[in-house]
């Protein structure tokens, strides 16, 4: 029994806090964009465990986490850059980084944050640690698709200038190489697990745009060019998101802009394989992790359903309305379950991917985007 | 199904035969939908600011026209497939008084 007490206070003193000890492998983060406060999530319980609160402006934000999941660092679209502690629920640090802002990522060895900016356009890293300016990168536009690749580098593109930017931040000053000519109005992007293939979405061409980072000097390749020729383009209520996700098998899938179908893309040869017509104007497009389904959400006003596809047969096999402003899916890492954010409804609900049948709600105010922890060892998210 | 139709001509008369707008609804496709551009707090975003200090200056009618039509050449699209004039002029009204 003494020997028992010694070896416990022996390990008490030695994790300083009881918080310590906790793991962070099944936690995540969701927006609550109305409020500006972050719910904590765990996976396992299907519960809230927690709220951040007086993070400002979260419509469309987003967020990484630390190498050690246990940092969320947290871009608001009023310039606010704010890393959080998921085990003390707390904010550690908050700076005002620029106007208006969008997005942004962490490096591959979790060094550095970039932020994406659209008001003053640009892009500016920070150190991780302290939240210190590291680079101020200006582009005279503004900046969307903003992503980690291999090399302590980032990769982004100019909405304005129709060019894609890689930032290498591996020496003391930021080296930067531009690829012009990537189509007009690139309005976000996306890049493989690998680090290898980013595609860049046009709001102003009938195409979108692949670079081969795996090159010296990445040429802009057209991919899916005249995707709707003929065909009248509807009203864009809301751009699509393109996330590194869309592998399903051996196929990208890839929402159209202004047509009411996804668009299948060999991975290799980068040809189009297929489309799908669906519900909507496609959102997110998102393939579970195994990438035998894709799960499609849709623009206003139609993004009251979710519809699920099979990769190998591209066809719709699920149909659901979970409720009113479904914005964002999240799957657990092996995708036995997703989790959607339904806003308007005020709840996030979570499925099971095999049976369809919803196993849990849980409330959270106008819910936007879900991050699981998870996301800390994949590259570019 | 005729009663209710009835009954809800009658309710509208006042409003040439439109419901009146829904002032809550309009409220947050303005601060949600609109907000997926233009930031939920209309500040701009990808698009430009609308809160009403940047839109001084400007007349309703032109700010209905764009509302309804959209601008050709840019993401600002149409939104007569989806509000009524009613609504549109609504909305041109938030705007301009800065949602009082």
């Amino acid at each position: 029994m003494r020997k028992h007490l010694t070896a416990l206070i022996l390990s008490l003193s030695l994790l300083g806090t009881a918080t310590l000890a906790q793991p962070t492998g099944d936690l995540g983060l969701v927006v609550e964009r109305a409020d500006g406060s972050l719910l904590v999530i765990d996976q396992s319980d299907r519960a809230s465990i927690g709220r951040i609160t007086g993070l400002g402006d979260l419509s469309h934000a987003s967020l990484v986490y630390s190498p050690d999941q246990r940092f969320a660092y947290v871009f608001g679209r009023d310039g606010g850059l704010t890393k959080v502690d998921i085990l003390e629920q707390s904010i550690v640090n908050r700076v005002m980084q620029a106007g208006n802002s969008i997005g942004g990522a962490i490096s591959d060895d979790g060094r550095y944050v970039a932020v994406s900016n659209y008001e003053p356009g640009g892009v500016r890293v920070f150190d991780a640690e302290t939240l210190d300016l590291v680079a101020d990168i200006p582009t005279d536009s503004k900046t969307v698709g903003l992503v980690d690749v291999p090399g302590t580098r980032f990769v982004f593109s100019l909405w304005d200038a129709g060019e894609t930017w890689i930032a290498d931040m591996s020496e003391a000053t930021p080296e930067i190489t531009k690829v012009t000519g990537m189509g007009s109005n690139p309005y976000d992007a996306l890049v493989t697990s690998d680090g290898r293939t980013y595609i860049a979405g046009l709001f102003g061409e009938d195409h979108l745009t692949a670079l081969d980072l795996w090159q010296d000097d990445p040429k802009p390749m057209p991919i899916l060019d005249g995707y709707s020729a003929g065909r009248e383009g509807l009203p864009v209520y809301k751009m699509p998101h393109l996330e590194g996700w869309a592998l399903a098998g051996t196929d990208f899938v890839l929402p159209a802009v202004g047509q009411h179908e996804v668009l299948w893309v060999d991975a290799r040869s980068l040809t189009q394989t297929g489309r799908t017509e669906t519900h909507g104007q496609p959102i997110f497009a998102m393939a579970r992790p195994d990438g035998r389904q894709v799960w499609v959400n849709f623009a206003h006003p139609l993004n009251d359903t979710i519809q699920v596809i099979d990769s190998l047969s591209k066809e719709v096999i699920h149909q659901f309305t979970p409720g009113p402003g479904v914005l964002h899916m999240e799957f657990t890492p092996r995708g036995h379950e997703v989790w959607l954010s339904v806003r308007d409804a005020n709840k996030v609900m979570v499925y099971d991917t095999q049976t369809f049948q919803k196993l849990r709600e849980i409330d959270a105010l106008s819910p936007s985007g879900i991050f699981f922890t998870n996301r800390a060892h994949k590259t570019g998210l | 199904m005729n009663k209710a139709l009835i009954f809800t001509c009658c309710a509208s008369a006042s409003f040439a035969a439109e419901p009146q707008p829904d002032a809550e609804a309009l409220e947050h496709l303005v601060r949600h939908d609109c907000g997926s551009c233009h930031g939920m707090t209309l500040k701009g975003g990808l698009g430009p600011d609308i809160r009403a200090k940047a839109l001084h200056g400007y007349d309703p009618e032109t700010l209905g026209l764009v509302i309804k039509d959209g601008i050709p050449g840019t993401a600002m699209p149409p939104w007569r497939p989806l509000l009524t004039q009613s609504e549109i002029d609504w909305v041109v009204d938030y705007l301009l008084t800065g949602g009082e």
